[in-house]
């Protein structure tokens, strides 16, 4: 262990014993990342109506409110609903303005690039007053379809840059040889290079669906009536009180989340053979 | 005698080539209609509304209700507060995390990415709820600081700015960490075995080679974090409890409560300049791909 102490840590020779508050400050920083989320998830089974960890009695009173509450669960639907269709809108709509960013030489590439990625720059709150009052003149607010338009837009920017920077990696040449051989551009794309950036394309479609899924700020504004989404009622109720049915929202959310993780760290690892 | 004579078909192949081209930039072309539909064309509309008066007519009152006005000035104050602050603090808790990371072997290192990329992807609504929890009066961080004996009484630690900063902190963290890191990891360890070699002590060999290395990465995750903050809403709005009222809350407000389309359109409008010059300004220093992807 003293040993330890004086072994060089890196190549600048600095020993471990030199840097020990580094891997103290380190931990607990990592702990504190990870903590504030995780607890949550014993605090919500318990009885108590003040959240109290750790829980004296269990029980799954939250979940059962939250899932016996039809407004809760209209809720859920809405947001269900659209984070899927805004995947499924957002997915192929995006890899293929970063396909055609990547292929075609024109001189205004680098400006559509930058308007493809205003979404991220523009403030959230502008985005959300601006949609609004486009919904009431399009007729479109609080509907799904207003919603899916709008995380449509807001993931937009995450899919052109994971696929985009996929096909920078790739090498264009295997589409050109699938192309001199006969093969339509279409066909060359879907069978030679699609399957090779499928894994930055599935990426981007787990981060589109929870772009829709946790957003709330643009659902605040255009989402309401018959179609709150949970984030929005959450958020709502949060302004109110601290209601314990929250802690089971919010776990039900963590293990979508994992979820979407596991998924993407599965396709992931088997880039490397 | 001209090269057309040799080469017929170059002018058909050209404007053949320039087709194809066209052709495929415009499979970007739903995207960017998308974009324009819903964000462009309604932002440059609260652009237009923001110079118009109560009268409906044209007029700055909208903007100089924002210098006149104590309560709005305050608002701005608060925001850059807030946001130098948050970047301040996430700049010194994440970078030592991040050297940190990026020393480890290399599956040890990616248990510990999990630790950020975890609340990285968790929704930042359920985060926020988390702090409040955890914060408020008869909350485990006052009852276990009590129980440690580090204060008597509880304290108040949320519905202020202290809560608002240890929530924005903590969700601003992963966007520091993540670029810093890259930047640690694409470096070459060689310059460092030089620089011991050739008579550096660790921290010189740190300060003068690897920490301008990561410079790069550093200023991107810093501008991104600096960004997200500026336009925060949910977060001030849950951890703030009314005491800290940023620029994009009174837009929320100026909508909600008050109907008035004008003064939020014309705070939106000095919000986004804010973020157009700085991120023009960090455009100088970085593509703007290199901030989206964090300084590589």
């Amino acid at each position: 262990m003293a040993s330890w102490f004086k072994s060089p840590a890196s190549e600048t020779q600095v020993t471990h014993g030199q840097r020990l508050w580094l891997y103290v400050f380190a931990v607990i920083t990592m702990i504190l990342l990870v903590l504030p989320t995780l607890i949550v998830i014993p605090m919500s089974f318990s009885d108590s109506q003040y959240l109290e960890f750790p829980p004296e009695t269990w029980s799954t009173r939250w979940y059962d409110n939250f899932f016996g509450s039809d407004e809760w669960m209209q809720a859920m639907r809405t947001s269900l609903q659209t984070a899927f269709l805004t995947m499924l809108v957002a997915t192929p709509v995006g890899v293929a303005a970063a396909y055609g960013l990547h292929t075609s030489n024109v001189p205004f590439v680098r400006m559509a690039f930058v308007m493809m990625i205003t979404p991220m720059m523009v403030p959230l709150v502008l985005v959300a007053i601006g949609a609004f009052y486009a919904y009431v003149q399009l007729n479109i607010l609080y509907t799904v379809t207003g919603l899916v338009l709008a995380h449509t837009v807001l993931a937009l920017p995450l899919v052109v840059i994971v696929s985009g920077s996929a096909l920078k990696g790739y090498d264009m040449s295997q589409e050109q040889a699938a192309r001199s051989l006969g093969a339509p551009r279409w066909k060359a794309f879907f069978t030679v290079t699609l399957p090779q950036i499928r894994f930055a394309v599935v990426t981007s479609a787990l981060l589109a669906f929870l772009t829709s899924f946790d957003e709330v700020v643009v659902a605040m504004f255009i989402s309401g009536g018959d179609n709150p989404t949970l984030t929005r009622n959450m958020f709502n109720a949060l302004r109110d009180q601290i209601d314990p049915t929250i802690a089971s929202i919010s776990t039900l959310m963590i293990f979508v989340t994992t979820v979407m993780m596991v998924l993407a760290q599965v396709f992931g690892q088997q880039r490397k053979p | 005698m001209t090269t057309t004579a040799l080469r017929p078909n170059e002018a058909g192949l050209r404007t053949d080539g320039r087709l194809e081209r066209l052709r495929l930039f415009g499979l970007s072309s739903p995207a960017m209609l998308l974009i324009l539909v819903i964000l462009v064309i309604p932002v440059g509309w609260l652009f237009y509304v923001s110079f118009i008066g109560a009268n409906g007519e044209f007029s700055l009152e909208n903007y100089e209700r924002m210098i006149k006005r104590k309560s709005y000035v305050r608002i701005f104050i608060t925001t850059f507060q807030v946001s130098v602050l948050t970047t301040g603090l996430c700049i010194l808790i994440g970078y030592p995390l991040a050297y940190f990371m990026s020393q480890l072997p290399n599956r040890l290192a990616n248990l510990c990415l999990i630790t950020v990329l975890l609340p990285f992807w968790t929704s930042l609504l359920v985060r926020t709820y988390a702090w409040l929890v955890l914060l408020q009066k008869q909350g485990l961080v006052n009852q276990w600081a009590m129980n440690l004996g580090l204060w008597d009484e509880p304290l108040k630690i949320v519905h202020n700015m202290t809560g608002t900063l240890i929530g924005m902190v903590h969700i601003m963290l992963p966007f520091l960490i993540l670029p810093v890191y890259g930047a640690m990891k694409a470096i070459d360890r060689d310059y460092l075995k030089a620089a011991s070699n050739l008579g550096a002590n660790p921290r010189t060999a740190f300060w003068t080679v690897f920490f301008p290395l990561t410079t790069p990465g550093l200023f991107a995750g810093s501008l991104m974090v600096f960004i997200l903050c500026l336009g925060f809403f949910v977060t001030p709005a849950v951890l703030g409890g009314g005491k800290v009222i940023m620029v994009s809350m009174k837009i929320v407000s100026n909508i909600e409560l008050f109907v008035n389309w004008g003064a939020a359109s014309a705070m939106g409008v000095v919000l986004l300049i804010m973020t157009l010059v700085i991120l023009w300004i960090a455009s100088r220093f970085l593509r703007l791909d290199q901030i989206t992807s964090g300084g590589h």
